[in-house]
């Protein structure tokens, strides 16, 4: 193809996005709208997989047979989500072996908040209302980004999600109504997560590399900023009607912008969880390395067999 | 039947869903692959929710203020009345399937002649459990297919599995004193009838999966009397641990 048919394609290609259509597998793309979906989804799918890890950690100590299950149900659904994450990411020409291998060798990135341990069943709590609470507010806007396959796999995971962190302020507001032990509990973990839910909405505008060219393509619609301080407004008050305190000696009402002024967030320690030197980052890996390495005459063993009864088919045919 | 025989005889049914479920619990986020932790999950849940029900019946016949949670988390090791196979430890994936049809096998044929008790409530758990413990057995069998008829290393280490659990596997049939008595009153299943049937169902899979049926004299037993193996205490370590450490508190 010419350089100018391939520009013609181009613009052909934004006009469509910018009517809102949406982009199916089979049409054709710009390589950079490709790859940068292929990275976006992929590393969604993959946080949907090491995020299991933390709450999981939790599932054989929770401390109700109600809890457990429910607890079971959460971390089977981001199973879920990654199936079809991963699932929608294949559809632009990659594999889920392949995109493993990016996790597994660290070429890829997850949600950094995932190293972070989860040291208290109070976490748990705070991770369905924190954590599941900003990834919403990162994830609703993609219901309607312009890759068909992927917007249709968000309208379903923002469905699930907003019941987590439905469960998980539930979860909270019972801790706090709770015994004084209970509440200090549940303060704990408020004091531990909040920052690092603020994080999770990502790098300042200033410092965000993707943001113009993911919001012409729909995967983004507001900036990183914007969003954090949609999370604490909607956040703070939540905090207040249970009985927890933010975290934030600067967090304050103002009534001139209509939102929260909060304090500063500390970047190194971003970066330092960013650059794989979180408390957990480690062990975190290790745990997915570990399950795939195990598994692997699992799945060995699956093709062999399938490919066995496929023989056997075939000369019954024959 | 007095209440308390009834109670017993539950706790041999309900206590093998808890255990089982918690041990398929521990493996949620380092399964295999994401289709089989989905499903070794389903399991679990499916497990814990039939757990739920006879607790829940248990707590209404004790006629104290108890409820299903004191049940599960609040009794002493011996007082736990699952069999000694649900407990043994998930050591790869090879074990964590034969365990499970070597249960499955069972709670099916178990639950098919349970619906038939005389206590309505225990007829009901049977009649909805059985659906579910159905899919159970579907999904452990297909696994000890693929195990067994997939690679020399599949084969090899499921037939480890086979071996080793297999010493569990007569505990299943053994009648305590409860048992005995359930079965008098019309509301228990005589399990001494179900294992002909069990032995040729699990020989029938194992045949068609290459692998070879253990030729063992010796076996395991005291589950059913609360004496477990030492892997007990710990699974319950666990499984306890919020209660135990923040006791009388809602959750």
């Amino acid at each position: 193809m010419s350089e100018k048919e391939i520009k013609n394609l181009e613009e052909i290609f934004e006009q469509r996005i910018a009517r809102d259509e949406k982009i199916e597998p089979k049409d054709w793309m710009p390589e950079k709208y490709r790859k940068t979906h292929i990275r976006q989804i992929s590393q969604h799918a993959h946080s949907e997989i090491v995020g299991m890890l933390p709450e999981g950690n939790w599932i054989t100590r929770a401390p109700s047979l109600r809890r457990k299950v429910a607890l079971l149900a959460k971390v089977q659904d981001e199973a879920g989500h990654g199936l079809y994450l991963y699932s929608a990411c294949e559809t632009l020409g990659v594999s889920r072996d392949e995109l493993y291998d990016q996790l597994h060798t660290g070429k890829a990135k997850y949600s950094s908040i995932f190293n972070y341990p989860t040291i208290t069943w109070a976490d748990i709590g705070a991770i369905g209302w924190l954590v599941d609470g900003a990834a919403i507010i990162n994830q609703v806007p993609l219901c309607s980004t312009s890759y068909g396959p992927y917007a249709r796999a968000m309208i379903r995971v923002c469905k699930e999600e907003s019941f987590h962190q439905r469960q998980g302020y539930e979860i909270m507001t019972t801790l706090a109504k709770g015994t004084p032990e209970q509440k200090a509990m549940a303060q704990d973990a408020l004091n531990r997560w909040w920052w690092p839910s603020l994080m999770m909405l990502g790098p300042t505008d200033a410092e965000s590399i993707h943001t113009e060219q993911s919001m012409k393509w729909k995967l983004k619609r507001k900036t990183n900023d914007e969003l954090r301080q949609q999370f604490i407004d909607q956040t703070v008050p939540q905090a207040d009607i249970i009985g927890l305190t933010v975290p934030d000696p600067d967090l304050k009402w103002n009534e001139e912008t209509g939102h929260y002024d909060f304090g500063e967030i500390d970047w190194d320690e971003f970066w330092q969880v960013v650059k794989g030197h979180g408390p957990c980052n480690h062990e975190r890996m290790s745990a997915r390395v570990n399950a795939w390495e195990k598994g692997e005459w699992v799945r060995d063993a699956a093709m062999a067999y399938a490919k066995k009864q496929e023989e056997k088919k075939l000369k019954k045919a024959i | 039947m007095k209440n308390e025989n009834k109670i017993q005889y539950i706790y041999g049914i309900a206590d093998n869903a808890l255990i089982l479920g918690q041990r398929l619990s521990e493996l949620c986020g380092h399964g295999p692959s994401l289709e089989t932790d989905i499903a070794t999950t389903n399991m679990a849940l499916d497990l814990l929710g039939q757990t739920r029900s006879y607790y829940q019946y248990v707590a209404q016949l004790s006629g104290e203020e108890k409820t299903e949670d004191d049940i599960a988390f609040l009794r002493t090791e011996r007082q736990y009345k699952n069999v000694l196979l649900v407990e043994q430890p998930n050591v790869h994936f090879g074990y964590v399937i034969t365990r499970q049809f070597l249960y499955d096998v069972f709670h099916l044929l178990l639950l098919q002649e349970l619906q038939n008790s005389n206590d309505e409530m225990l007829s009901a758990i049977a009649k909805k459990a059985i659906k579910e413990v159905s899919y159970h057995q579907r999904f452990s069998s297909d696994w000890i297919k693929r195990l067994g008829d997939g690679t020399d290393e599949s084969r090899e280490k499921v037939q480890e599995a086979v071996n080793d659990l297999w010493k569990f596997t007569d505990e299943l049939f053994h009648m305590t004193d409860d048992d005995k008595i359930a079965v008098e009153s019309g509301i228990g299943v005589d399990v001494t009838t179900l294992k002909d049937k069990y032995h040729q169902i699990v020989k029938e899979i194992l045949e068609e999966a290459t692998l070879m049926v253990p030729e063992v004299k010796w076996f395991q037993k005291g589950g059913k009397q609360g004496v477990h193996s030492e892997h007990m205490g710990y699974l319950l370590a666990d499984l306890q641990y919020m209660q135990r450490t923040y006791p009388n508190m809602k959750w």
